[in-house]
């Protein structure tokens, strides 16, 4: 098992790498650049200023040499500055990816909370009127455009009713714990609704598929429990499938969900990349994106022990 | 049992209900504060890195420039005393060593502008900004202001002149922001860092930074900016002991944060689409005022003079001629944008009334298209002798709303005049950063330039300002016009102090852009301010400046 881990390390580290190279790459690739977008807007900037700006920032390097120079600086611990903000990456980074991660955990536990019990029951009801209404719901919540339930969320909870806040992290001026869980209910509910709708569909399918097992018959031909069977048996196999969606979930974490935290005037790293990239800022969109990578290879990793736990043969095989 | 359980359930639903409601946020209830949503964060603070709308909004809260336009578009005195002139002998013009006529203006600052820690603003500041500004690595933006400076003379604290290496008609606007030398000299030790060890990112709360009548003392990047009143300000008390700026991106949800409370302003400068306001306006007159204030935000079609088609000005006139601009005025932004003859905007006192205008006429647009060889062919199409179809694209940002729905009628106005028009839209940064910039469009381009009043047109029409890889693709003549008459007018306005005069040639210029039309006019963008009715005291200007450089006047009345 140890030897699969640090195989799989090792796999991780060599995807990083080459996906820095494509991400610089595709950025560079992009036409214009910010000195380009600068002129456009200011009636002053003369050639001069031009060639003296791409000079400051390093635009006027080859792009291979300019990834070469990011890389050497990343080895040596120096994530550098943000070009578009003046500032260290990191002190940049440091509050969206905060808020982010809150929002999105709370959202994946949300949907994971839901999903996973509502997919079982319909699960082992099949075609019944319980089973059709959570499939109902589940592809309600997959095809509601995000931006949309978003909005309607706002009108009813915020502006019809004024029992929620419309957007926002907390009262502008400071905010307690409960000021701060009233922020978060829109959001969570709007990111949670396509999610829930995504895995009780996953959850439904492999429980039924599970069910079908010659080992659930045994179990209960020995007599053991309809809940029992269904707890101990079927919902670990179940939950294998499941497993995976979840670990390249995991990932985005920590990317935000850009329209939703448009929508909802939440800073966080969604909108954080969005910018970076739109802006070149390619110190900041590197670390965004490389960090949102390292975490779909973690959560992947997470993914292979829990195999492991959730079905012993993993190890074997 | 069931139904004892389902009341509770309800009980326990219309509770939470209750308590939320009543902690709804104490912005919409306090009027000690003023909350005001806009639809962009600035990435920096420092006045002059980076020209963002959103940052001049708020910067102009807490430090005000030695000069700017005021809501009559009159050049005044924010920071300076009085204004220099020729005749009260402030500004004197004077011979420069290469023979050139140069000026010196002299400026004195208001006696008790003070930073927020006490220090006095004074003439040290304005060379300190003189030194950051020209310098090459200072990350500044436009050098080229800094560097006409050519040296600066410090009378006393307050009092300093400028010998300038020119003598232009607007020799005495100086809308630079001083900055604080005692917090910023450190940082610009080392000049080629200084874009990221300025005191206005690295520590935005500093109240030295400002000496406004507000200050900035909290920023949350990304969502809201809280400013709070000034001590050490000298002039009128403002009336809101704390301003909170909220940025919400997506109008819809900017207009549903009004209708909720959460913020009680959107800011025209940086608010909703007209189209939206218009919508808004229908619906909650009641509760809001909507102010329209037309601008200089002049809203055009470029067209590439290097396509032979477009060449022909004749094809050129036939376009303007064969598009309803009143109409589109009318049924899409109802009437609220006036339509464009010039690039001159009427309420610009440099306007010319006896321009020649293009009303929609078909039947003229269809005469000049047979006269320059562009007759109806198979299809009601117009083709040219070789049997080459009139085909020409039409560019813009997409995703703006206005614009694709203003693309969509010209395309069918167009095609009604037997003209194929293709549209192709591009996402703003590259169509900005490439597409105009590196003039990539093959035939007609749609967006928007915003000036000063009475701004020169020297990037978007002299010759000299063609974009071209030679010249790193500065310049913003982007339709590659070029016409002699046009770069005399423009070299003479600059340096005609005579009012009377100067309005001759600006309407000899206005002339020759509309009989030339290297741009077609459509109509200059009205900016929707959606204020509370108890809000009193902002007033639009319409042009660069915003209206924050006049927030003390902003009061709550009931």
């Amino acid at each position: 098992m140890m030897r699969h881990l640090l195989s799989r390390l090792g796999q991780a580290v060599v995807v990083m790498i080459v996906m820095s190279f494509v991400i610089y790459g595709l950025m560079g690739l992009m036409p214009g650049d910010p000195i380009d977008v600068m002129i456009a807007t200011n009636p002053n900037l003369t050639a001069a200023d031009a060639e003296r700006l791409r000079a400051l920032h390093g635009l006027d390097q080859p792009l291979l040499e300019r990834y070469w120079n990011w890389l050497s600086a990343v080895a040596g611990g120096d994530l550098g500055y943000s070009r578009l903000f003046g500032r260290p990456v990191l002190e940049v980074m440091a509050a969206p990816l905060g808020n982010t991660a809150l929002l999105m955990s709370l959202s994946l536990l949300m949907a994971l909370a839901v999903a996973l019990p509502l997919g079982a029951a319909a699960a082992l009801r099949p075609n019944s009127i319980f089973d059709r209404l959570v499939n109902l719901l589940a592809f309600a919540g997959i095809s509601m455009p995000v931006f949309w339930l978003a909005l309607m969320l706002i009108i009813v909870f915020a502006v019809m009713l004024g029992v929620l806040p419309a957007g926002g992290v907390q009262t502008v001026g400071g905010g307690d714990l409960v000021d701060r869980a009233r922020h978060l209910v829109l959001p969570v509910a709007t990111l949670s609704a396509a999610s829930i709708g995504q895995y009780v569909r996953h959850m439904r399918a492999a429980m039924i598929e599970t069910l079908r097992n010659d080992y659930i018959r045994t179990a209960r031909a020995k007599g053991a429990g309809w809940v029992r069977v269904v707890t101990r048996h079927a919902l670990r196999n179940a939950l294998i499938p499941v497993v995976t969606i979840l670990a390249l979930d995991v990932g985005t974490l920590f990317s935000g969900a850009l329209i939703t935290e448009t929508v909802f005037a939440y800073p966080g790293m969604g909108k954080l990349i969005f910018d970076s990239i739109m802006g070149s800022d390619f110190n900041l969109a590197l670390t965004a994106l490389l960090l949102a990578t390292g975490l779909t290879l973690l959560g992947n990793l997470l993914a292979d022990a829990a195999y492991v736990w959730l079905d012993p043969r993993t190890a074997r095989r | 049992m069931p139904s004892i359980r389902r009341r509770t359930l309800w009980v326990a639903l219309l509770l939470g209900l209750f308590v939320a409601a009543a902690d709804r946020p104490a912005a919409a209830q306090a009027k000690d504060q003023l909350v005001i949503g806009i639809t962009q964060f600035p990435s920096t603070f420092h006045p002059a890195i980076d020209a963002m709308m959103a940052k001049s909004f708020i910067l102009a809260m807490t430090a005000r420039p030695v000069t700017a336009y005021d809501k009559d578009w009159n050049l005044v005195c924010m920071l300076c005393v009085t204004l220099p002139t020729i005749e009260n002998g402030l500004a004197v013009p004077e011979t420069l060593p290469d023979g050139r006529t140069g000026v010196a203006i002299t400026y004195t600052l208001h006696p008790q502008a003070t930073w927020g820690d006490g220090t006095p603003v004074t003439s040290r500041d304005a060379v300190f900004t003189w030194e950051v500004g020209r310098h090459p690595q200072g990350g500044l933006t436009n050098v080229e202001t800094f560097q006409r400076i050519l040296s600066i003379d410090v009378k006393d604290d307050k009092t300093f002149t400028l010998h300038v290496d020119r003598l232009t008609f607007d020799y005495n606007a100086f809308a630079l922001s001083l900055l604080p030398a005692h917090l910023e000299r450190e940082a610009f030790a080392n000049p080629a860092e200084y874009k990221n060890r300025t005191t206005y990112d690295a520590a935005t709360t500093n109240p030295g930074l400002y000496f406004g009548p507000y200050r900035i003392t909290e920023v949350a990047r990304g969502s809201h900016v809280v400013l709070e009143a000034n001590p050490t300000w000298y002039g009128e008390k403002p009336h809101f002991p704390r301003i909170v700026v909220r940025t919400i991106e997506n109008t819809a949800a900017l207009e549903a944060n009004l209708l909720s409370g959460s913020i009680d302003y959107i800011a025209g400068e940086l608010g909703l689409s007209l189209d939206q306001a218009l919508a808004f306006e229908r619906r909650h007159r009641d509760r809001f005022e909507v102010v329209f204030k037309p601008g200089l935000v002049y809203e055009h079609i470029d067209l590439n003079l290097a396509n032979p088609v477009l060449a022909d000005r004749r094809v050129r006139q036939a376009l303007l001629y064969g598009i309803d601009r009143e109409a589109m005025s009318q049924q899409l932004f109802d009437g609220r944008q006036p339509v464009a003859h010039s690039n001159v905007n009427p309420l610009d006192w440099v306007h010319a009334e006896d321009l020649p205008k293009y009303p929609h006429d078909r039947a003229k647009a269809a005469a000049l298209l047979d006269e320059a060889g562009w007759r109806p062919g198979v299809g009601g199409l117009r083709r040219n002798a070789k049997g080459e179809p009139l085909s020409l694209e039409l560019m813009t940002t997409a995703g703006n709303r206005s614009r694709e729905l203003v693309q969509q009628v010209l395309q069918s106005q167009w095609r009604a005049l037997g003209i194929d028009v293709r549209i192709r839209n591009e996402p703003a940064r590259v169509f900005f950063g490439e597409t105009v910039t590196k003039r990539k469009y093959s035939a007609m381009a749609m967006f928007a330039w915003i000036s000063s009043p009475e701004s020169v047109p020297r990037t978007t029409l002299h010759s000299s300002q063609i974009p071209t890889a030679e010249n790193n693709w500065s310049g913003q003549n982007t339709t590659g016009f070029s016409d002699p008459r046009m770069d005399e007018i423009i070299d003479r306005i600059e340096i005609e102090l005579d009012r009377a005069k100067r309005k001759e040639l600006w309407r000899r210029l206005q002339h020759l852009y509309a009989d030339e039309l290297p741009v077609l006019p459509l109509y200059f963008r009205a900016d929707a301010y959606i204020l509370p009715r108890w809000l009193k005291g902002v007033e639009p200007t319409g042009h660069q400046f915003p209206t924050t450089l006049w927030v003390e006047r902003w009061r709550a009345e009931r």
